[in-house]
């Protein structure tokens, strides 16, 4: 059987989402969200889960921590000498993890804190988020058996083949503290057996989280191509966190526009707003338009200093927003929430195509 | 008298029976087959005038006639085919090229047909376009590559012209003069009450239309025939046709009898003259000429209307693509070689040109290998026969489609291929007074209305299959199709994969 | 109240309306058994000269000189539709006189025949205008 990315093969799947974030920097163990998406666990099958962590290296938080998973040695050594040979190697070590019967099969699995070197990137004549981001998709897609995934400074993705919450004992996450979380459990259907396919997806610090099948995924991927990004994975994931980079980092859309794009106002609804708001709607779905995401999909962005919880334009699949004091929740189910937060101030459906934003310390409603 | 090779091709077939001798077919047969035999006291008929157009057969009160394929056969030659050897007598006669009209009708492989469409089963709901909302209003124009914020950091939503269709489907460039009056203002009409587009061809654009200006495609091609400041000005775009897909190559010849004082005026020539298009723009022998041209008319037109260029689909259509997109153009047309037009020579147009899924296929992709895909639209036009036509261009990659045939069709035409005669049973392709009007605008309108609204519902229940609500979600989707009994090679060219896979 | 208006712009000059009408008037449920081998006596008529044709046929007038005119009282307005009843009508043919546009004539049968707005069918429209293959005869108001 073909696996997941690999000579066309796509794989559609249902999933579980879910993500707290602290408004005021408050560091928040990671056993915390293993609780709330353990109690989904209805809702994946054991083929896939994962996390995501923000703030969570704060002794390396200006460097680039990038995890990587490696088929064999060969992948590792290939993948190392042409990580030297643009990076500063900061560190670098085995990613600890737990031998646990659930989480078997497991990649050669290595962490490394980088930055480009200067000469590096001073030939590619690039910024250094392009640098790195390219870097990663030459890595990716050129590097047969070795997937970076996760490439951000001071946050880091975990993800395995299992149940999410098996995932996080795996990688030890009551170890790590962060800010921000956002976690994955996985309903593919059929067998994927290949960890790159877990969520969450990441390209730099931003983190996807995703539960949908969305529909215009070939069209999003053709479009998206077009600016250098490589789909290798074949996940609804994958291109819609190259989408938001390539607006938000790119093109430098807000948040609120880059949904706008993504999950765009009907032209019904968009007809009855004011002239000048009717022109900028119209302006970003026409000029955009290979970027609309159709279908059914509940996402949480993460990236540094803010998460962004969007539903599809129909919302076609379920999402509650919560909040209490200085905390914000998001998650597939209610139930998912009140495990870990039982009495909350406030807590809501968002609409369709409506973008739900925490930032840190009340921080622009911006990437960067 | 010589001996007469041409045995008729058709056999006008009477149920004595049913016919009331009413006559109707006799007065409606500008090819004067039928005829009232006062002897014999019935209808006779002398098939070798007849064209197979059905006005006869469609008008008959008691249903008493059809016609029928002749059975009379040469000695069976999978070689020499009956067609072959027949067109060899007429040439041996003539000494003339074989002339002919509409699309190709030669069984080669048609790819639409050989394409399946997906639909959304459990992991994906499908959408109820009946309560949902299921859009297909489609942009023309070009996309810029970066956004621009004022000093309140709001998006600058200037862009380049854009056409803003209703629906993702065109009428094709037809001129007056190939095409009647009443045709043409069918197509205004339908077009301005669908929110699209129809295309003047290249024969000017008559007096009378230039109220339909705003829902006009001004056409400027290789005889620059009709065209002037206020006509570029009329148009809410304008078009320069390079090639059309059942000629590629060659140009045009309207001959002088379908040129009254009408559609000479129209076309700024005398009454009764040939209009004869030469086959290349003598002012465009390469690539910098055209953007030359393409920048004249934006000039002439102060930047205000989208350029569209329009090409046939040849073996290299990938790399002109490019060129064009290259050379300011807002959108390329590309005509397929099935599509449709009033004269050709038989020849070129069975034999020249390729398959518009294939055209489509390989610009879409190489326009993204180039990463200017978004620079500039793309519409196709060559046999788009049905609305399921519609949805697989887009997903190959089309942003709308040209229809031309289909919307004859849709006002009567049958495909007789006789347009080149100038003596249209229909009203459709004539000059002719008493056979233009048969033609009632006020009815074919309404077809065309009908029939792009059929249309559209059809294309939104199979977009909601998908899972799809906009129709920007569809365009390029080639995972939305399958091929079925396609080779590697022609599955690599359209970028879809086999049924099954 | 709708009327039979022809366009003249539009009449092909088939004269498909004169044996659609004559089928009507037959009540006979097949087109070529009511008319094959016949001669037609329809309501509606092609006038044409040259290029130019027209259908002809009752107008309904809301004051009819036809009305006013006959001697034996079979003609009458019935609800704004111009009536005949054959049994009454003499065949005198001052209302043929009378009708400016010549929409009455005899039958073969000695007495008149006129238009009387067949509706009462499946088109709920008259036999002639349901069929005109170009929308030149029509039934509305106006």
């Amino acid at each position: 059987m073909l696996k997941e990315g690999f000579e066309g093969n796509r794989i559609p799947s249902g999933c579980a989402v879910s993500g707290i974030f602290s408004k005021s920097g408050e560091r928040i163990p990671g056993d915390k969200i293993i609780k709330s998406i353990a109690i989904m666990h209805e809702r994946s099958n054991g083929l896939g889960g994962g996390f995501a962590g923000y703030g969570i290296y704060p002794e390396y938080k200006d460097i680039y921590a990038f995890h990587i998973f490696y088929n064999n040695s060969r992948a590792k050594s290939e993948s190392e000498s042409c990580l030297e040979e643009n990076f500063e190697i900061a560190s670098m070590s085995v990613m600890p993890t737990r031998p646990i019967p659930e989480i078997t099969d497991s990649p050669i699995i290595w962490r490394y804190f980088v930055n480009p070197k200067k000469r590096s990137l001073e030939e590619s004549q690039l910024d250094e988020l392009e640098f790195v981001a390219r870097f990663v998709t030459k890595v990716n897609s050129n590097i047969d058996g070795a997937y970076i995934f996760s490439s951000g400074k001071n946050m880091g993705v975990f993800k395995a083949v299992g149940y999410p919450e098996d995932v996080g004992v795996f990688y030890k996450l009551e170890e790590y503290a962060g800010y921000s979380w956002t976690a994955h459990g996985r309903y593919p259907t059929n067998t994927p057996g290949w960890w790159g396919g877990a969520h969450p997806f990441a390209l730099l610090d931003y983190t996807i989280v995703h539960n949908g099948e969305i529909s215009s995924y070939d069209a999003n991927r053709r479009h998206i191509e077009m600016f250098g990004y490589k789909c290798n994975l074949l996940t609804d994931t994958e291109v819609i966190t190259y989408i938001i980079d390539y607006l938000v980092r790119r093109v430098g859309l807000t948040l609120q526009e880059t949904a706008n794009v993504i999950a765009a106002p009907f032209w019904s609804t968009i007809s009855r707003c004011s002239e000048e708001e009717k022109n900028r709607l119209t302006y970003l779905r026409n000029v955009f338009a290979g970027l609309l995401i159709n279908g059914p999909f509940s996402i949480i962005l993460g990236f540094n200093g803010g998460m962004m919880a969007l539903n599809d334009r129909l919302k076609l699949r379920s999402m509650v927003v919560a909040e209490k004091g200085d905390m914000g929740y998001v998650a597939s189910e209610e139930s998912a929430i009140r495990i870990i937060e039982p009495d909350l101030d406030r807590i809501w459906a968002p609409e369709g195509g409506e973008p739900v934003i925490f930032t840190l310390n009340g921080g622009e409603q911006k990437c960067r | 008298m010589p001996i007469n090779y041409i045995f008729p091709d058709f056999e006008v077939r009477r149920d004595q029976d049913r016919c009331i001798a009413c006559r109707a077919c006799e007065r409606q047969c500008a090819n004067e087959v039928h005829r009232y035999d006062e002897d014999l006291k019935k209808m006779v008929a002398d098939e070798s005038k007849c064209v197979n157009c059905h006005r006869c057969v469609s008008l008959c009160p008691t249903r008493a006639i059809k016609i029928v394929k002749t059975d009379n056969a040469f000695k069976e030659n999978a070689n020499w085919t009956g067609t072959l050897i027949s067109d060899i007598y007429r040439q041996a006669e003539s000494g003339g090229m074989l002339s002919t009209s509409m699309g190709n009708p030669t069984p080669l492989p048609v790819y639409w047909d050989r394409i399946l469409i997906n639909a959304s089963q459990v992991t994906n709901p499908s959408i109820d376009p009946l309560r949902e909302p299921m859009e297909i209003r489609t942009f023309i124009g070009q996309k810029p590559d970066s956004i621009k914020r004022d000093e309140n950091g709001r998006i600058i939503t200037d862009t380049t012209p854009q056409l803003e269709l209703s629906v993702p489907i065109m009428f094709s460039a037809m001129s007056y003069g190939s095409i009647s009056y009443n045709a043409h203002e069918s197509l205004a009409r339908a077009a301005t009450e669908l929110g699209t587009f129809y295309n003047t061809g290249e024969g000017g654009l008559h007096k009378d239309f230039y109220q339909y200006g705003p829902n006009t495609i001004v056409q400027v091609a290789s005889g620059r025939f009709g065209v002037h400041k206020k006509y570029l000005e009329a148009g809410a775009a304008i078009e320069i046709k390079m090639g059309q897909g059942a000629k590629p190559g060659i140009g045009g010849h309207l001959p002088g009898a379908k040129i009254p004082a009408d559609v000479a005026r129209t076309r700024m020539i005398p009454e009764g003259t040939d209009a004869i298009s030469p086959a290349p723009h003598h002012d465009i022998y390469s690539i910098e000429d055209l953007r030359q041209l393409v920048f004249s008319l934006k000039e002439a037109t102060d930047y205000k209307k989208p350029v569209f260029v329009k090409i046939a689909a040849v073996h290299n259509v990938a790399a002109i693509a490019s060129g064009i997109a290259r050379s300011g153009a807002d959108a390329v047309v590309i005509d397929g070689f099935r599509g449709g037009t009033g004269s050709a020579p038989t020849r070129i147009r069975d034999n020249v040109g390729i398959p518009i899924e294939l055209a489509l296929a390989s610009v879409d992709q190489r326009l993204r290998d180039e990463g200017i895909r978004h620079r500039l639209s793309l519409i196709v036009a060559g046999s788009v026969r049905s609305s399921a036509d519609v949805v697989k261009a887009i997903a190959l990659g089309a942003d709308a489609v040209y229809i031309g045939t289909g919307a004859l069709i849709a006002l009567g035409c049958h495909l007789c291929r006789t347009c080149y005669t100038g003596k249209c049973n229909w009203g459709i392709a004539t000059q002719r007074p008493e056979l233009v009007k048969r033609l009632n605008p006020n009815v074919g309108y309404q077809r065309l209305v009908n029939l792009v609204t059929a249309w559209s519902h059809e294309m939104k229940e199979m977009m909601g299959g998908m899972g799809i609500n906009s129709i920007e979600a569809l365009r390029g989707n080639r995972l939305m199709l399958r091929g079925v009994g396609l080779n590697e090679t022609e599955l690599r060219i359209l970028g879809i994969k086999h049924a099954g896979e | 109240m709708k009327r039979v208006y022809v366009n003249e712009e539009w009449c092909l000059g088939c004269h498909l309306c004169e044996y659609y009408c004559a089928f009507a008037n037959s009540h006979v449920n097949d087109m070529a058994k009511a008319l094959k081998g016949k001669e037609i006596h329809p309501n509606i008529r092609i006038e044409e000269k040259g290029d130019i044709s027209f259908a002809v046929s009752c107008r309904h007038c809301k004051d009819p000189l036809c009305v006013k005119s006959c001697i034996s009282g079979a003609l009458s307005i019935d609800d704004g539709v111009v009536r005949i009843n054959r049994d009454k009508c003499v065949g005198c043919y001052t209302c043929v006189l009378v009708c400016p546009y010549g929409a009455i004539l005899p039958s073969p049968s000695g007495v008149m025949q006129k238009c009387e707005l067949c509706v009462e069918n499946e088109g709920g429209m008259p036999n002639c205008v349901m069929h005109c293959p170009n929308s030149a005869i029509v039934f509305e108001e106006r």
